[in-house]
């Protein structure tokens, strides 16, 4: 019964994802619209709500070129990795607390892994080699140019992502996700206790996922399309979805880590059902969740790419002190506390 | 617009090194823009109308019923794209001449409007039509029936011609 469960859990929250990265899609394409005083795509159902749907059609449909010079095998591989890393992530982060269906306690965390923390950074770090493997494999000048930026851009905000996390498990004690949620109730918020390393770990999310101001490895203007210049059809589509599942994630992370995950400030105070309590309490994920990336979009369409010196010189000579400067305060409070 | 100072990097306080309160800024002014009014055509249900000035698809004057073309083969010989082909011959009108055959190749003309200056009776324009499509090559050579617009729907453009010609 619990494989059982398991299973039906794993199937729903990966077509929800599934269903909400698509749909990210489209927000972004109709905030950017908004943003540039244009409409965008409202024409495919209503207010352009299918508009997902014909683009997946559409890029199943197209052909599949694969260069002549490429590594076929590892050509393949590369997005296949790339999506299965950023559909994964999502495994550990816990989505609501407890409810009670047809007589069955239900945790809603696909995996209650108790180094949960330790999960996120080692997929997320794998993240790497699908961008890696795509340009390399691609055996073209400008996917190459990319993957190599991205390796160096990803591995460089994974030590300040990694360091201002440590803040957040030195308050919460624990590496378990849901502990570190169940810490944050009320306005206990971790991005209040941890301002500082809110900010570097939002930074750093926008380095990982590739978003505008640090999207380097796919610099329009310098190298094509990046990483995923010699890309097309459904692998395409692979990339594409796995660049805004990797937002979603982000966003999730964000929200479980600093903004209290699923806990709605005084819910328990209404007196609601049980049952009442842990569906607000999913739905009040997902909206603090969709505002973050709607914060993700809204800062691609204000803040220009930095140089490539520039991006560097933030990471390792401004965010990685600032982050360990980070700890060591955390720490001093905690200690003085106790 | 007054020009703002310049402000060197090492003037700057170390909030304003940060740049989280440019970033705000910037995100107000991104903001602020999507409840700004848009300006998208929904095209085929909404059209935009152009103003005189605009060279749309040439078109020959017709005035009472009949064209003011005198055939005089200016158009043609100085259109660029070679687009244009006239045949004269003679009428019983004041007029003398009248093209028994005006052919405008839609495929070839670019729109430059040197066949208008260049007319000594006004006789052929450039329209407002923006809207040009066929299907085959043969389709897109317009003849004269296709060409005759009645002067009525072409005042916008021949006023604008008075003016700047």
């Amino acid at each position: 019964m619990e494989l059982l469960i398991t299973v039906i859990k794993i199937i729903v929250v990966m077509l929800v994802m599934l269903g909400i990265v698509a749909y990210v899609v489209l927000l972004e394409r109709r905030l950017c619209a908004a943003i540039q005083n244009r409409i965008g795509p409202n024409r495919v159902g209503w207010q352009g709500l299918l508009q997902p749907i014909a683009d997946v059609v559409k890029l199943v449909f197209k052909e599949d070129i694969v260069p002549s010079s490429a590594n076929r095998f590892i050509h393949d591989l590369a997005p296949i990795i790339s999506l299965g890393v950023a559909m994964t992530t999502f495994a550990v982060i816990p989505f609501g607390n407890r409810i009670n269906l047809f007589g069955y306690d239900i945790k809603l965390q696909i995996a209650d892994v108790n180094i949960g923390i330790l999960y996120i950074l080692a997929l997320t770090s794998l993240g790497v080699y699908g961008l890696t493997l795509s340009g390399w494999a691609s055996n073209s000048k400008y996917p190459l140019l990319g993957a190599v930026r991205s390796s160096a851009q990803m591995i460089s905000y994974e030590l300040s992502m990694g360091l201002s996390i440590i803040g957040v498990v030195l308050v919460a004690g624990s590496l378990e996700l849901d502990t570190i949620v169940e810490m944050q109730s009320g306005w206990r918020w971790n991005c209040i206790l941890q301002p500082i390393g809110f900010i570097t770990f939002v930074v750093s999310a926008f380095a990982e996922t590739n978003r505008l101001p640090f999207d380097l490895p796919e610099a329009e203007p310098e190298l094509v399309a990046g990483y995923h210049t010699e890309y097309s059809g459904l692998k395409f589509g692979a990339f594409y979805l796995s660049e805004y599942a990797n937002i979603f994630v982000s966003s999730a992370m964000i929200t479980t880590l600093y903004l209290g995950g699923w806990q709605v400030p005084f819910l328990t105070e209404l007196g609601l059902p049980d049952f009442w309590v842990s569906i607000i309490q999913v739905f009040g994920f997902l909206f603090k969740v969709i505002l973050i990336i709607m914060f993700f979009i809204v800062i691609r369409w204000t803040i220009p790419r930095f140089r490539y010196d520039q991006l560097m010189n933030l990471g390792w000579k401004f965010m990685l002190p600032i982050s360990i400067l980070n700890i060591l305060i955390t720490a001093l409070v905690i200690l003085l506390v106790q | 617009m007054k020009q703002k100072p310049i402000v060197h990097k090492k003037d700057l306080r170390w909030w304003e090194l940060l740049y989280i309160p440019q970033i705000i800024a910037g995100l107000k002014i991104t903001i602020s823009q999507i409840f700004r009014p848009k300006y998208t055509f929904q095209y085929p249900e909404e059209k935009w109308i152009p103003t005189g000035a605009f060279r749309g698809r040439p078109v020959l004057v017709e005035e009472n019923g009949i064209e003011r073309c005198v055939a005089c083969g200016l158009c043609s010989r100085v259109c660029p794209a070679l687009a244009i082909e006239v045949q004269a011959s003679e009428t019983n009108l004041q007029k003398e001449r009248y093209p028994v055959l005006f052919e405008i190749n839609m495929l070839r003309c670019i729109f430059c409007g040197f066949c208008e200056e260049v007319c000594p009776e006004e006789a052929i324009v450039m329209s407002k039509d923006y809207e040009l499509t066929f299907t085959s090559q043969e389709d897109g050579i317009f003849g004269k029936e296709k060409l005759l617009v009645n002067i009525n729907e072409l005042k916008d453009r021949l006023e604008y011609i008075r003016q700047h010609h």
